[in-house]
């Protein structure tokens, strides 16, 4: 018992010491600064200025009287809305299509995959040439007899370029986290509801969406919270513009924080960022009692 | 005999099928390939012809000067440098510190462990605007805003490092236990049992984590453009697109010809390797 106690010692201190350098990497660059952004939203922080003076919720009072606030609130909430479900769909569209088996599959796959390995620096600014009104796509689009528009200028394009370019770069990632899933599926599932003469749809509906719906639940919470920090491509693609129409929070976050260096109010932008996204997680966690059949 | 469809979901798709098939896949592919293509021929023609089209396959006049262009408005060959040697630094910290901290989550139990391990995963939820204030301020307190240091230890110790403790973690949860326990029978400490037995064992997962670590620092962005601030300090995604004329419009043959530089490697990488970086990606996602 006592020789059992000390083995036990022995063991927690390996592992806390190999464990070490990632929980203070968390402890810093991470923990600290969730704690420290929220002090400082309660702060006129500002190093151009100089000192940073205790304000009280003056910042979250100014955030909700900032009409552009309110407006690029909006705009990332509609740019979830679109980039999300787009984004699912037809990464499970392409994980559907590329489990089946054919020759060439595993180079359609990587075909999809590519843009992931690609910065969305590059990628952001091949996209910006070929959106511009005299640009590759136009031409290809006016071969076919399309007037194409002025992509990245005529509202309300230049929202839906923004999400089609980050749709393209990313739903490899997710096509990859489904067809993982997908293989995982047991054939007998299948086997056995065809004695019973379920058709494929059905099969669909009642094993492979349950089947899969714990990965569904994580490439949900993964994709919302990656687009809840869209950056380059707004920075790159449109500037945010035209107007505010595609400014986004964590791009009004870096304009204030990085360009203005009102580091208070960039704070509680900050912040409510964080509360949504926070937000939003916990809500999909708690409703997947409701729909994911099982736990990994 | 199986029964027709159960034959028909293993078997290889033939036929009118098949041909539906490709002609929806290759559709699709066109947004996921042609970007690359013209990325391409679009840095090799001369400017006057970057918005004329047709553009035939190789360009009549091949503009191998926009590539010299790129290392004559910009200290480029440096900023190559500066990215290759950042993300390498980057790679050796990552693999060493996820390895073994992902090594302690799945096989060492010490107290605290599993609610540790659920902290943890509200890192990979964390937008990067919302923590790099804090630490911006404190690089700035520091004296170290001006330098790579913050572009080497973010990536090698925030964020991404739990991604990376997390593929470890799962694939040595997969991994046999008698092994180990033979080894910590003959008396060898637990730090010893993992040098000695788990890590020479290790070497796929560290190869897809190495990979995943390097690009992710190869592609970083907000981070090296809030701390660097020096051309000469530029890594490759701060300095793609800053090619641009006197009026802030991008001279587009050189910005692309820019990026393909900083692109094409990565994808033969990626064509060579491509086994390693999809069983990577998989891992960090999937059962963590």
């Amino acid at each position: 018992m006592k020789l059992k106690a000390k083995h036990e010692e022995r063991h927690w201190r390996t592992g806390v010491f190999m464990a070490a350098p990632v929980l203070l990497g968390f402890l810093f660059l991470v923990l600290y600064p969730i704690v420290s952004v929220i002090r400082d939203s309660f702060t006129s922080y500002n190093p151009l200025s100089g000192e940073a003076a205790f304000i009280g919720t003056d910042n979250y009072l100014r955030l909700i009287q900032d009409e552009t606030a309110i407006e690029v609130a909006k705009n990332t909430l509609i740019f979830a809305m679109i980039l999300v479900p787009v984004n699912m769909a037809l990464a499970l569209f392409l994980a559907i299509l590329l489990n089946l088996h054919f020759r060439g599959r595993t180079s359609f796959r990587a075909i999809f995959f590519s843009p992931v390995i690609v910065s969305t620096v590059a990628w952001t600014i091949v996209w910006k040439y070929i959106l511009q009104d005299d640009g590759p796509l136009n031409y290809f689009l006016g071969n076919i007899g399309i007037d194409g528009p002025n992509w990245l200028r005529d509202n309300p394009w230049p929202m839906i370029s923004v999400v089609m370019v980050q749709v393209f770069k990313n739903v490899g990632l997710n096509m990859i986290f489904f067809l993982a899933a997908l293989q995982g599926v047991p054939e007998e599932m299948y086997e056995s509801s065809e004695i019973d003469g379920a058709n494929r749809w059905q099969q669909f509906k009642k094993i492979t969406l349950p089947f899969i719906s714990p990965t569904i639940l994580l490439v949900a919470i993964l994709t919302i919270a990656g687009a809840f920090q869209v950056f380059a491509q707004v920075l790159l693609l449109t500037g945010g513009g035209p107007g505010l129409s595609t400014t986004v929070l964590s791009y009004y976050i870096f304009i204030n924080a990085f360009q203005i260096f009102d580091l208070g109010y960039a704070s509680a932008l900050a912040v409510c960022l964080f509360v949504f996204v926070m937000i939003l997680t916990v809500a999909q966690w708690q409703i997947r009692t409701r729909w994911v059949f099982r736990e990994v | 005999m199986r029964n027709k469809r159960y034959t028909r979901r293993n078997s290889k798709l033939t036929g009118w099928r098949l041909f539906g098939i490709y002609v929806i896949l290759i559709l699709m592919a066109a947004p996921f390939l042609f970007p690359t293509w013209w990325m391409f021929t679009a840095s090799l023609k001369p400017i006057e012809e970057v918005f004329s089209f047709p553009s035939s396959l190789i360009p009549n006049d091949f503009r191998i000067e926009n590539y010299q262009e790129v290392f004559r408005l910009q200290p480029f060959l440096r900023q190559y440098w500066n990215s290759l040697s950042i993300a390498l630094i980057v790679t050796v910290l990552t693999v060493t510190i996820a390895t073994t901290g992902g090594y302690a989550f799945a096989r060492i139990k010490f107290r605290g462990r599993n609610k540790i391990f659920v902290l943890l995963l509200t890192a990979l939820l964390m937008p990067a605007e919302v923590t790099l204030i804090p630490i911006f301020r404190l690089m700035v307190k520091s004296g170290l805003s001006d330098s790579f240091f913050p572009v080497i230890i973010i990536p090698a110790f925030g964020a991404h490092a739990v991604v990376g403790l997390f593929l470890m973690r799962q694939f040595f949860l997969d991994f046999p236990n008698e092994l180990e326990e033979a080894a910590e029978i003959d008396g060898l400490s637990r730090f010893r049992v993992f040098m000695k037995i788990a890590l020479p064992l290790a070497g796929p997962a560290i190869a897809s984590l190495a990979i995943l670590s390097f690009l992710y620092s190869w592609n970083l962005f907000l981070e090296p453009l809030v701390f660097l601030t020096e051309p000469n300090d530029y890594t490759l995604p701060v300095v793609l697109p800053q090619f641009t004329d006197t009026y802030g419009s991008p001279i587009w043959n050189v910005q692309l010809a820019a990026a393909s530089l900083s692109v094409i490697p990565v994808m033969i990488v990626f064509v060579m390797a491509q086994r390693h970086f999809i069983r990577g990606i998989t891992m960090t996602g999937l059962k963590g």
